[in-house]
């Protein structure tokens, strides 16, 4: 894992001094409050619906577990004793007071942690695939990349004021498990024809209000071409991206308006002139930070027999080991995926207490490593097969085992009413009733692979239009609605789905989604067929007269 | 009169600079007229700039608010461009933006008189102001 260098520290510790200087400033009036707003939502401080809230980076989803337990701390110095893990593997403490984020802030420094540029018109947090480094699927580890990313994006003099957010995510998979097609960047690891390391770049991703599926830009990029190109996109967005809008401001509505082709033709302009500013130190950096991003010693010649015989004998082990388990690069590794969704939870959620039991569990059996997934899950990326059995126990005892992931009631939802000002519904209690519905009824596992994604406005922050069932909260005249869409995925091949009718007002959204899961099991050519696979083989017919069944359906 | 922030703190112009439109100057003789004084709108593009290069005596980029960062990219362009003049940074420019503003190529910030009352000089020369660290500068060697 990456170890901050004396200059990231430096720069830390100096931003931080500035920051709790520039609070200071705003309370005595120095500062206006407009004029605050941007200094605070880049050091990660947002205004929400009751209270400030601090948004914590996890650098492309990585953490140890001296940075867990330090996550754990806040939560309950700062915090009501939880924390929030989000879509974009970051950590949100929703109670905290103003006059205290500046302690927590150097706290996190502590272990090398921060929460710049989590918020703001600004590049964010670079995201990157929650498997990395461990899956057996991957070309490259895309964290030295994203680490790369992070130092040249973090105060960069030119992009501290975009007009609007900027995403950058990277992923070192072909089944890119970082959706990059829903980023303003998204970055795919390659090989040309000879081997040579480069990247696919994609532009011009969102979800949001105007959801877009992110364009190719070029194929192949020269692993060395990078920081130029990528500093070419932003810069050309910067100048070009509408600002009297902010509902048009993101880049997808920039390359929307102008043209691929356009954008094209100015990015490789300002590239031709960035390009010589590179002088090498960067790829040398790159290779320095690929070092540490090693794998770890793992031990070999250990049989997995106890894995084997846990399965046998063990129904509950049995299923969480069907579900919560992921190919690791080595046959005796797994990498394993802890639910944060226990139905009637909030999705995403995790409490001091379980914040530190996954440390201690990552020290014991993990080789010391923590990720967080957009799926809002903690992963352990390297677990040996025959520790399984043991570390489920653990897990269980902490409340951790659900045994859900991938499934009806591993669900993403953005925290909506309950916490969030833009919000038109709510949320989270959706997720909670959907996935205590299904736990009743004893579908989950019948049911299989199933993404549902809930927002609780259009802003999309819960990924709806990319839920195989996806579920937007409005408000109609005061009263919540929620509106389905169908067929969407996140895969690498994104797909955006599909409205299926009229909203559902709150007491009727549940049934509406049990409806659609039964009549799934009808339609389904057999087991096999994952919801996605008929639904894509039917197509929307069929499940909106499920929905809607007094109205008259006509086919398309 | 405006107050020009620069390294050493606060300072005046004895004699306040005459700036021309980029209009203005693009339609100037190009014999004998050196030494243009040029304002720029944020929403200009720098590369019009190019035929002006070696006719240009100053530059001045307006913040029309200091959440609007097109002057930072306007900046830096034309120093990529090659111009090594005079390149001041005009407006709504708060003190918290000046060591972003001197990193992305300006020389100096031209603020009115209200803003230096409402963050005086200490703020834009504060150890916080001057932050040392560059990663930009850093990755490109
Ligand atoms: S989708 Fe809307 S309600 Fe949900 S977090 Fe985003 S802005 Fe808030």
């Amino acid at each position: 894992m990456y170890v901050y260098s004396e200059f990231d520290r430096d720069f830390v510790r100096d931003r931080n001094a500035q920051f709790r200087e520039q609070v200071a400033r705003r309370l005595s009036g120095a500062l206006t409050e407009d004029e605050f707003k941007p200094l605070r939502l880049m050091n990660g401080v947002y205004l929400q619906l009751h209270a400030y809230m601090l948004r914590v980076a996890i650098p492309y989803g990585t953490l140890n577990s001296a940075q867990m337990r330090k996550l754990a701390y806040l939560a309950q110095r700062w915090d009501k004793g939880y924390g929030h893990f989000t879509t974009r593997q970051n950590i949100q403490y929703n109670w905290p007071a103003l006059t205290d984020i500046p302690d927590m802030l150097d706290a996190l420094a502590e272990v090398g942690m921060h929460a710049i540029q989590t918020s703001g018109n600004t590049i964010r947090n670079v995201t990157a695939d929650h498997f990395a480094g461990a899956a057996a699927d991957e070309i490259a580890d895309p964290r030295p990349v994203a680490e790369l990313l992070r130092q040249w994006s973090t105060d960069h003099p030119e992009f501290q004021y975009l007009p609007r957010k900027f995403k950058i995510a990277v992923t070192g998979s072909p089944l890119d498990r970082a959706v990059i097609r829903a980023h303003d960047i998204g970055l795919r690891l390659v090989r040309d024809a000879d081997g040579a390391p480069g990247y696919e770049v994609i532009v011009g991703g969102g979800l949001g209000r105007t959801p877009m599926v992110g364009q190719v830009l070029t194929p192949f990029l020269p692993q060395a071409d990078l920081l130029p190109y990528v500093e070419a996109i932003v810069s050309v967005y910067n100048l070009l991206g509408r600002r009297d809008n902010k509902y048009k401001a993101r880049i997808k509505i920039t390359v929307h308006e102008n043209g691929i082709d356009e954008i094209r033709r100015r990015v490789e302009a300002r590239f031709a002139r960035l390009r010589k500013e590179f002088r090498g130190v960067d790829q040398q950096m790159l290779a320095s930070i690929e070092a540490q991003f090693a794998p770890p010693a793992f031990e070999v010649g250990r049989s997995a027999l106890p894995y084997e015989d846990a399965r046998e004998i063990d129904p509950v082990f049995q299923a969480w080991s069907d579900t919560n388990i992921h190919p690791h690069k080595r046959d005796d590794h797994a990498i394993v995926t802890v639910s944060l969704k226990r139905p009637g939870e909030t999705p995403g959620d995790a409490s001091a207490e379980q914040m530190r039991v996954l440390a201690d569990l990552a020290q014991e059996f993990g080789h010391d490593e923590l990720r967080i997934s957009h799926e809002q899950n903690v992963i352990l990326p390297h677990v040996h097969r025959a520790d399984l059995p043991t570390l489920h126990a653990r897990l269980r005892r902490a409340g951790l085992a659900t045994a859900n992931a991938g499934l009806i009631s591993d669900i993403i939802a953005c925290p909506g009413m309950d916490y969030c000002a833009l919000a038109t519904a709510r949320s989270i209690p959706v997720a909670q009733e959907i996935a205590s519905r299904f736990e009743a009824l004893k579908l989950e596992h019948e049911v299989g692979p199933m993404k549902i994604k809930i927002s609780g406005c259009i802003n999309a922050c819960g990924h709806h239009h990319v839920g195989h069932i996806g579920i937007l909260g409005l408000d109609r005249a005061g009263v919540e609605n929620y509106q389905i869409t169908l067929g969407g995925d996140a895969g690498p091949d994104m797909v955006l789905g599909e409205r299926a009718g009229a909203g559902f007002p709150a007491d009727r959204i549940v049934d509406a989604v049990e409806a659609l899961v039964r009549g799934y099991l009808d339609l389904r050519a057999g087991p096999a067929e994952t919801f996605l696979d008929t639904y894509r083989r039917l197509g929307a017919e069929p499940f909106r007269a499920i929905l809607y069944p007094t109205e008259k359906v006509h086919a398309a | 009169m405006n107050v020009i922030v620069t390294d050493r703190g606060f300072g005046h112009e004895a004699i306040p600079t005459v700036w021309i439109s980029l209009a203005e100057a693009l339609s100037a003789p190009a014999e004998g007229v050196a030494d243009l004084r040029v304002h720029l709108d944020p929403d200009t593009d720098p590369a019009a700039l190019a035929p002006l290069l070696g006719r240009l005596g100053a530059v001045r980029v307006a913040f029309p608010s200091s959440a609007d960062g097109r002057g930072f990219t306007i900046a830096r362009q034309l120093r990529l461009m090659g111009y090594e003049g005079s390149l001041r940074a005009y407006g709504h420019v708060i003190a918290d933006q000046y060591s972003l503003a001197r990193r992305a190529g300006f020389d100096d910030v031209e603020i009115s008189h209200d803003l230096a009352s409402r963050q005086p000089e200490h703020m834009w020369t504060g150890p916080e102001s001057r932050r040392q660290q560059d990663y930009q500068a850093r990755l490109r060697g």
